[in-house]
């Protein structure tokens, strides 16, 4: 029997101290990783396998006239070369994508951003494959193209699709199938009480417009996918995949085939980040294959990165009224999240985590708009934080501002405003097991808040800030998980969670070693197989610990629970009181039994399993049309504040952040040494975005496409000190109190370090990265001395 | 596209070995295709980000743009060439105990450059070490378990 929660589980409050859990145990894969030995698909070879190199489009938007593949064809060594129309030959309607049917395996009659994959060469040699790549030849004609996401929000003449497909898993989306001349994927709309009147309660009503550009996750181990063709009828795909469930569903359907013909592997993945979720190359790899009878595989370069998802540009226009004294009585915000050309997870985006965009803060009346818009760039999805932080760069830069107005210190002010524990959210879903007000008081003592601060001297200021911001787990989602005993006592753990550096492997096997009594480094976890490892939503927005964990926690007790049945027997015992501890089981009587001579016990030998599931799943209520409430939104809220200091260069517009302090509320951690890392990880990658990281367009072309010209932080760019502060609360729904924490890291570090900047040289960024030449354009303008090419 | 396969002998870990290469072939792709090596790989492609770090003669070299014809005659030492057996060098011992991944997709990169700095500088001030591996990325930024498993592997070198 399988053990389904379909209600959140109440954490069984056992034996007050725990043995596995918050112990920061190394990773299981140390070893692996430190001598280059490590299982990434990217090493992957096979036998007769075939290297495919893409022909992209050089235009924006265009309608493809004529495709001359004949001079790759013709060079020695090349075996194919495939085009849209050729896959169409395959499969009818080769469009693919989470929530819009949008996005075609090859481009078929339109291109719809530069970079869009046209063509596929292929051959046994790479080199011959990119030579031939680069002979191909296609002729276009040019359609009118649109960029920005304001613009195309209220384009009237130019739409990137004719026609809109959602992809029908969505309940919300169904309704937007077949509209034309819009280049709106999802409209979100979320109505709080009466924003007007909040507005006429206020004293003071204030309203700005904040943007973010463009970036790219550039995860160190290109995307990569190799698909081997098990005679006609059956299909392996190894792909450096965080969402191995989704890509074998969507694979099946696009083939007509039943999901039990494709089987979709991982390995440990070279970082992922977002960029690796839904479809990226698994479509395409698959229908080549297919055609070739041969394994193909496909390694993007660095480059092509940037022209497969990108994160969402924003724009988000806030208004937000506040009486004297500081109490937020009203906040409105429109966002548009510029999704590029096809929708990816764009739609969700909007979302889930539009309805957070009025902050973690308790607003009597709130209306928020998030539009999802199509435009002809790169498409763009999910980046570790799922939209979250380009809104919290908006309202947290926004609330600064509203603070300063008032003279109200702003830790103040957000203390006085701050969403607690047991109060509705925008939603109406009703908050638990959120720290929002000590993650405030930690923040405040981390950051030596209101004690006397250096302000540097001559052309150097300092100056320090801060902000908060909070994500809602998406939902609904679910986990399965197996739990195996092996005849000698060793345990295997099957979870279709990818560990793409988060540590996941090792803190589900803390979590089934805290239930079975072993030893974690002994447990070891069976990579994502679709053939082997039971169904999971995907590895992303910070859900594993919770839903994983609690899905490996069942399946653990389940397994338990059988072992103690056999155990019983064999010890003379009654099972329920009977313990684990080291690898064995023990009676009141004190009587012990090995776990491999339990269960040899009963198989007589060395054989047999002892097999537990877990599936989890928790409830949820989705937003109602028109309204956005809900009283169940998330199964778990995340919320991360950040503190900056900062030195600004006044004579360059250079900015130092000298100190970067995250605090986070992370239920009860599994292995808190894991859990400052990612915190650490997360907002250090969110320093690139603040600092320096913008891909740049000219015609939708991108022209910064490199790590040469798209500068990520290095060792000399990070904080002379960078700190994670935990605070311990407990998720008591979450496996051992514990609740996600990928993502948590990123969320405020962009405006506390505006807000720092502001603090230390009095002048305000809307638009991110600080760039120098940002910074210092905004100080000559504060002195009314504008550089001559803005007068 | 059928260059001429060039013959080529080196030491690769400690082992006298050969080769056939073309002219374009890259240390990294030798390594890889040839000796399953991969341990050393391309992230960036353009010496930028030092995933793919190989040292040859005793200098680290950016094995995604080094020609494989080079290494003819050369010592080369990847990162499958620190372990004694089942004991791992001190550096790679550090960054077990530091966590100086998380991925791990960079990791042999920054291993080569730790051993090589400490050869050089066995008491490397923070400075010293931030600056010697400005050309290693690490998009996990574990920077600052890289630093500590740094000072780590130093302690104990210089014990040794
Ligand atoms: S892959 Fe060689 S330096 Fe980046
Ligand atoms: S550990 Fe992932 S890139 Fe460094």
């Amino acid at each position: 029997m399988s053990t389904h929660v379909d209600a959140p589980a109440p954490v069984e409050r056992k034996a007050p101290t725990t043995t596995q859990i918050g112990r920061s145990i190394p990773r299981l894969e140390s070893r692996a990783k430190v001598t280059g030995e490590a299982e990434y698909i990217h090493n992957l070879r096979l036998p007769g396998m075939l290297y495919g190199k893409i022909f992209r489009s050089t235009v924006p938007h265009g309608r493809i006239v004529r495709i001359d593949t004949r001079a790759a064809k013709e060079l020695p060594g090349v075996f194919a070369v495939i085009t849209g129309e050729d896959v169409r030959a395959l499969i009818p309607d080769p469009y693919y994508g989470p929530a819009f049917h949008d996005q075609p395996v090859l481009a078929i009659d339109k291109v719809r951003y530069v970079g869009e994959p046209v063509a596929v060469a292929l051959s046994e040699d790479p080199h011959i494959a990119e030579h031939a790549a680069n002979l191909i030849e296609a002729e276009y004609e040019d359609l009118p193209a649109v960029f920005d996401e304001v613009e195309a929000a209220a384009a009237t003449q130019v739409f990137v699709h004719d026609a809109l497909r959602p992809a029908g898993m969505f309940p919300d989306l169904k309704h937007l199938h077949g509209r034309t001349k819009t280049n709106v994927a999802l409209d979100f709309t979320l109505r709080r009480n009466d924003v007007e009147q909040g507005f006429a309660q206020a004293d003071y009503v204030f309203e700005h417009v904040f943007r973010t550009p463009t970036v790219a996750h550039t995860a160190l181990e290109p995307i990569v996918s190799v698909a081997e063709p098990r005679g006609p009828q059956a299909l392996t795909i190894h792909t450096s995949s965080q969402s191995p469930s989704f890509v074998r569903s969507e694979v099946a359907r696009l083939l007509g085939w039943p999901e039990n013909r494709v089987r979709v592997r991982t390995a440990f993945l070279g970082g992922g980040f977002g960029a690796k979720l839904y479809i990226k190359l698994e479509a395409m790899v698959a229908v080549l294959a297919l055609m070739v009878k041969r394994p193909v595989k496909i390694s993007l370069t660095m480059e092509e990165q940037f022209y497969t998802i990108t994160k969402h540009a924003t724009t988000v226009h806030l208004k937000t009224g506040v009486t004297k004294a500081g109490k937020i009585t009203a906040r409105q915000c429109e966002a548009w999240w510029n999704g590029g050309a096809y929708a990816d997870i764009g739609p969700r985006v909007t979302q889930k985590s539009g309805f957070t965009a009025a902050g973690p803060y308790d607003i009597e009346n709130v209306a928020l708009n998030s539009y999802a818009v199509y435009t002809n760039l790169p498409p763009a999805g999910a980046l570790r934080g799922f939209g979250i932080p380009q809104l919290v760069w908006a309202y947290e830069s926004h609330t600064d501002l509203i603070a300063r107005e008032l003279e109200i210190d702003p830790l103040e002010f957000r203390r006085a405003n701050i969403l607690r524990d047991g109060r509705p959210q925008a939603t109406g879903t009703i908050m638990h097991d959120i720290a929002t007000v000590e993650v405030l008081d930690a923040l405040s003592s981390a950051m030596r808040w209101g004690e006397s601060f250096d302000r540097g001297k001559g052309s150097i200021r300092r100056g320090h800030g801060i902000a908060i911001g909070f994500k809602a787990c998406i939902a609904p989602t679910t986990s399965g998980a197996i739990v195996n005993l092996y005849g000698d006592g060793s345990c295997a753990v099957y979870c279709g969670t990818v560990d793409m550096g988060q540590g996941s492997d090792t803190v589900m096997a803390q979590i089934a070693a805290e239930v079975l009594g072993l030893d974690p480094q002994s447990v070891s976890v069976i990579h994502p197989d679709t053939d082997v490892t039971p169904y999971d939503m995907a590895t992303l927005g910070s859900r594993s610990t919770f839903h994983m964990g609690n899905a490996v926690r069942l399946a653990a007790l389940e397994a338990r629970e059988k072992l103690f049945a056999i155990a019983g027997k064999a010890l003379e015992a009654d099972p329920s009181l009977l313990t684990v501890a080291d690898n064995g089981v023990s009676a009141p009587s004190g009587r012990r039994l090995s776990i491999a001579d339990v269960i040899k016990s009963t198989f007589l030998m060395q054989a047999g399993n002892i097999i537990g599931t877990g599936s989890f799943r928790p409830t949820y209520t989705s937003p109602s049309q028109g309204d956005g409430q809900s009283d169940d939104i998330t199964p778990f809220w995340m919320v991360g504040a950040v503190g900056a200091e900062v030195e600004v260069d006044t004579e360059t517009g250079r900015v130092r952040v000298t100190r970067l302090v995250n605090v986070a509320d992370v239920g009860t951690p599994i292995n808190p040494g894991i859990v400052t890392r990612q915190l650490n990880g997360g907002a250090l990658m969110q320093l690139g975005f603040t600092m320096s990281e913008a891909v740049r367009f000219d015609n939708g072309q991108a022209v910064n496409a490199s790590l040469a010209d798209y500068k990520i932080p290095g060792i000399l760019d990070i904080p002379d000190q960078t700190l994670a502060k935990i605070v311990a609360g407990c998720q008591s729904t979450g496996p051992f109190g514990a609740k996600g924490v990928g993502e948590t890291g990123t969320f405020a570090v962009s405006p506390a370090i505006a807000n720092a900047v502001h603090d230390a040289v009095g002048v305000r960024i809307f638009d991110l990265p600080l760039t120098p030449e940002t910074v210092y354009r905004a100080l000559r303008a504060a002195q009314h001395n504008p550089l001559e090419d803005q007068q | 596209m059928s260059p001429q396969l060039r013959h080529i002998s080196f030491t690769l870990n400690g082992n006298s070995v050969t080769a056939e290469v073309a002219p374009h072939h890259t240390l990294v792709e030798m390594l890889q295709e040839q000796f399953h090596l991969y341990g050393a790989r391309e992230s960036c492609g353009q010496g930028l980000c030092g995933c793919c770090t190989v040292i040859v003669n005793g200098r680290s070299v950016s094995g995604c743009l080094y020609l494989a014809a080079f290494a003819d005659q050369a010592n080369i030492v990847t990162v499958e060439g620190l372990a004694k057996g089942e004991q791992l060098d001190p550096v790679q011992e550090a960054f077990v105990s530091c966590s100086g991944f998380q991925c791990g997709f960079c990791t042999s990169g920054f291993i080569l450059m730790v051993n090589q700095l400490l050869e050089k500088n066995a008491n490397p001030t923070e400075d010293e070490i931030r600056h010697y591996l400005s050309g290693n990325l690490c998009r996990c930024a574990t920077y600052p378990d890289i630093i500590s498993a740094v000072h780590a592997a130093a302690t104990t070198l210089r014990k040794e």
